[in-house]
């Protein structure tokens, strides 16, 4: 196992984490997860995207429409500035592609399985961290709201689609979140790659 | 003969004189195609495939239909006040309706005109004129609301309007009701010696603004011009006036307007009548007029100019020529080639058809001049005639083409559209139309280009097409599909007001242009309040003007102090930024102003003068969402 850890990387196997780190850096400018929101009278439906920094509507004017349409129940005003992870989360990115650069100056198979751990840390408290924000939207309502369903939360759901009221909410990694993942991926293949090499060198 | 048989052959006569009537009736609806409910039938959800844009006569208005459904979408108000969205009474539209005589919140218009790019309908603009006191007006289509008014000075009845040549560089407007120019106080006979005079007045078009400025006017002789239309392609650089009353009877026109075989198209050459201003030949004149605009989301700014460039016909030689055209013809139309100018008779029998070539081939030979009227050459008939339709129909009116060598032909008097085919000039079908027909309309059918396909007949006297609704029954038009060989009838709907005439444009070159809302960070009306922080009263001694917003379902502040007699500005911005969410605001008991509708993102002004002490609510009268009837707050009113 210890051999496995120092075992340098393969060229290939080299560049592809010099790939991943690059990718990575497209997670700057592109959404990671998107929830959209269909009703019939929202034809054209309304979305809203989750970006590595802030929050912004599928269109300029969807996120206002989904604060107008939130505001009947007495959930808070969704804004980028309420959510802090928004200022610290460029700085985890950077980490990450931080990772992916260094690993390619020092190429051992102990870095990539780094770099999963912290992929996995990253997806996990990034997912519990959104799921606890959707909690708290869904069931902090202001009790002075003009419509009060009795027993009604309003939480989106983590992935999937979700019916609420007369209203479909979807959610759904976007580019950027499939980015993520994709990286992961590559680390994992990089992961069992190298441990065949280290099998057929053994043998 | 016993009275048994007597009673048999009355029973008879009753029976066959129930069935008469009957039979007419089935040969009638028979030209109905019978799957033409499929064929206007358009299904939840599904779009119409052309706008119709039609005047709204004496409303003043224009209306917005979708065909083949015949659907009325919407009223633009143009030249009348709206009460169902402000248009006219609030801040920013009543300097709309200025003109040289005053505030003129009503007026007649009569003909629908789309802007064009190359001869080809171009889905920007719709101009519509004012009969009454003359005006045009430019309706921009990407908001479907008038931008723009102007007034067209020296000239009575703004009829012969508005008629844009090819690229829309101008819009032509002729005088209806010639007048003393500059008007004057002189005996009505005056007008039987030549003193009233006509006047054919070119109004430019800013090629990216859509800005109107009157270019030129050219005095004419003082006959009453009723319609025109310019040319195409080769044709490019004449408009054609039609003209009746060469008599220049004053009284009893009914027969003295009448008397002569032949009334006149007037061809005018527009080019080089510019080309004759730009050397001088024109003079300065008088004429007082005004210019209302309206930009996006701003008031209507009203200006007033004076002095026009007048030119006579006889300083600018091959500028005009009057075509002789039997009996007062009203349409003048243009073929989609420019070659043919189509008279439309009323009184006559024939529809004669001019020839462009021969025109420009004749128009300046002696030997092809009849006489000349105040330095306009008059040419004979026979030399610029092209050919006649024989016997087509009674009262032909106005020409419209397919675009595939038909033409169209309106009949007032015998109730029909025409078709026929230009060169051979051979009636090849004739189709009822139940009530007497004014003018018609294809799709693209001005055009270079027509898109075909349907055909409008709008009418001018209906009888008995829909349920009776009083005295005053249902303006109406009638759908045809002109597409095969054989036009069928479709189907007909009441329209508003007399639909005079009206432009139809396929819908893919409009309905994706149509704006959604007004933006509010390019809000730059001078009242705009972007925010509900920056809502706000300021009181300026007895003027208190109140910032107020507007979002679904109230508006801030919420409650008003006010003292009797302070006037007092609502300036309310509408905070929304989705589509279709406007919202309205009225005042209990407003004597001088009526409702806004202020669309997403939009600024208007309601003023309002405090009356006796009370409490007043307003409210929003525009249905906005679950809690809209909740959208109402107090005013107080203090002694
Ligand atoms: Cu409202």
């Amino acid at each position: 196992m210890k051999g496995l850890l120092f075992q340098s990387l393969s060229k290939k196997n080299r560049l592809l984490i010099l790939g991943v780190g690059l990718i990575l850096v497209a997670v700057y400018v592109i959404p990671i997860w998107s929830i959209s929101i269909s009703a019939p009278q929202y034809p054209e439906g309304l979305g809203m995207h989750i970006w590595i920094s802030k929050i912004t509507g599928a269109t300029p004017y969807d996120l206002k429409n989904i604060n107008l349409l939130n505001h009947y129940i007495g959930m808070q005003e969704i804004v980028s500035e309420s959510i802090p992870e928004l200022l610290f989360m460029p700085y985890v990115l950077g980490y990450l592609i931080f990772g992916a650069l260094i690993t390619g100056l020092y190429p051992k198979v102990g870095m990539a399985i780094l770099g999963i751990i912290n992929l996995i840390i990253v997806g996990i408290v990034g997912l519990a961290d959104f799921w606890r924000w959707e909690y708290n939207y869904g069931h902090n309502l202001n009790p002075d709201a003009p419509i009060i369903v009795e027993g009604m939360a309003y939480q989106p759901p983590l992935l999937g689609c979700k019916e609420m009221l007369n209203i479909t909410a979807c959610s759904y990694p976007s580019y950027g979140g499939i980015i993520l993942g994709l990286s992961l991926i590559v680390l994992v293949y990089i992961l069992w790659d190298e441990k065949q090499r280290k099998k057929s060198n053994v043998v | 003969m016993n009275k048994k048989t007597n009673l048999i052959l009355i029973t008879l006569g009753i029976v066959v004189l129930s069935i008469i009537p009957n039979c007419k009736k089935g040969a009638a609806t028979a030209t109905l195609a019978s799957d033409a409910a499929s064929r206007v039938y358009v299904a939840p959800g599904e779009k119409d495939e052309v706008y119709a844009f039609l005047s709204g006569g004496f409303s003043g208005q224009m209306s917005v239909y979708g065909i083949p459904s015949a659907r009325l979408f919407k009223i633009i108000p143009v030249f009348s006040v709206f009460p169902e969205n402000g248009y006219g009474f609030d801040e920013e539209t009543k300097d709309m309706l200025k003109t040289t005589h005053g505030y003129v919140p009503w007026d007649d218009s009569h003909h629908v005109e789309a802007s064009m790019t190359d001869g080809k309908q171009d889905g920007r603009w719709m101009f519509l004129n004012a009969n009454n006191t003359p005006r045009l007006a430019r309706i921009d289509l990407k908001s479907f609301e008038t931008k723009e008014i102007l007034e067209i000075p020296n000239t009575a009845g703004n009829h012969a309007s508005p008629f844009a040549t090819e690229n829309t560089e101008y819009l032509m407007a002729a005088t209806r009701f010639s007048v003393p120019v500059p008007q004057a106080s002189v005996p009505i006979d005056s007008f039987s010696k030549g003193g009233f005079k006509g006047t054919v007045t070119m109004v430019k078009v800013d090629k990216n603004t859509g800005r109107l400025s009157i270019e030129l006017q050219v005095l004419v002789p003082g006959f009453d011009y009723d319609l025109s239309h310019c040319g195409k392609k080769k044709s490019h650089d004449w408009c054609f006036f039609s003209s009746y009353n060469s008599e220049q009877a004053h009284k009893m026109l009914e027969v003295g307007a009448s008397k002569k075989d032949k009334d006149f198209i007037l061809a005018f050459n527009w080019v080089r009548a510019k080309e004759c201003k730009d050397q001088g030949k024109a003079y300065n004149f008088g004429g007082e007029y005004v210019n209302n605009f309206r930009e996006e989301n701003k008031p209507a700014v009203s200006t007033k100019l004076s002095g026009v460039k007048m030119l006579n016909p006889k300083d600018c030689p091959g500028m005009m020529y009057y075509m002789p055209t039997p009996k007062s013809p009203h349409g003048t139309d243009v073929d989609s080639t420019g070659e043919y100018i189509v008279g439309g008779g009323k009184l006559a029998s024939v529809i004669p058809v001019h020839s462009f070539s021969k025109m420009i081939e004749v128009k300046d030979k002696k030997e092809h001049h009849s006489t000349e009227i105040d330095g306009i050459p008059v040419l004979k008939y026979e030399s610029t005639l092209a050919g006649e339709v024989q016997k087509p129909c009674l009262g032909p009116l106005h020409t419209e083409f397919d675009g595939q060598g038909y033409a169209y032909t309106s009949c007032f008097v015998s109730s029909e559209v025409v078709k026929w085919k230009l060169g051979t000039w051979e009636v090849v079908q004739h189709l009822p139309a139940y009530y007497s027909v004014g003018h018609l309309s294809i799709v693209g059918g001005s055009s270079t280009e027509p898109y075909g396909k349907y055909l409008i007949a709008m009418n001018k006297i209906t009888k008995d097409r829909f349920l009776p609704v009083g005295m005053e029954l249902p303006q109406s038009a009638q759908l045809y599909d002109i597409s095969s060989g054989k036009a069928e009838l479709l189907s007909d709907f009441p329209t508003v007001g007399e639909p005079h005439y009206s432009q139809m444009i396929p819908a893919k070159l409009i309905m994706d242009k149509t704006a959604k809302l007004y933006p509010l960070e390019e809000n730059k009306h001078p009242y705009a309040t972007k925010t509900e922080n920056e809502a706000k009263i300021v009181k300026l001694g007895s003027t208190t003007h109140i910032y107020m917003t507007a979002i679904r379902s109230h508006f801030k502040p919420d409650i008003i102090e006010a003292r009797t007699g302070e006037t007092l500005y609502f300036h309310v911005t509408n905070l929304e930024q989705d589509y279709d969410i406007p919202h309205g605001f009225a005042i209990g008991g407003a004597p001088n102003m009526t409702n806004l509708l202020i669309m997403p993102g939009e600024t208007r002004t309601f003023k309002w003068v405090a009356p006796k002490p009370g409490v007043y609510p307003f409210y929003c009268t525009d249905f906005c969402s679950a809690l809209h009837q909740e959208m109402q707050q107090y005013i107080r009113v203090s002694p």
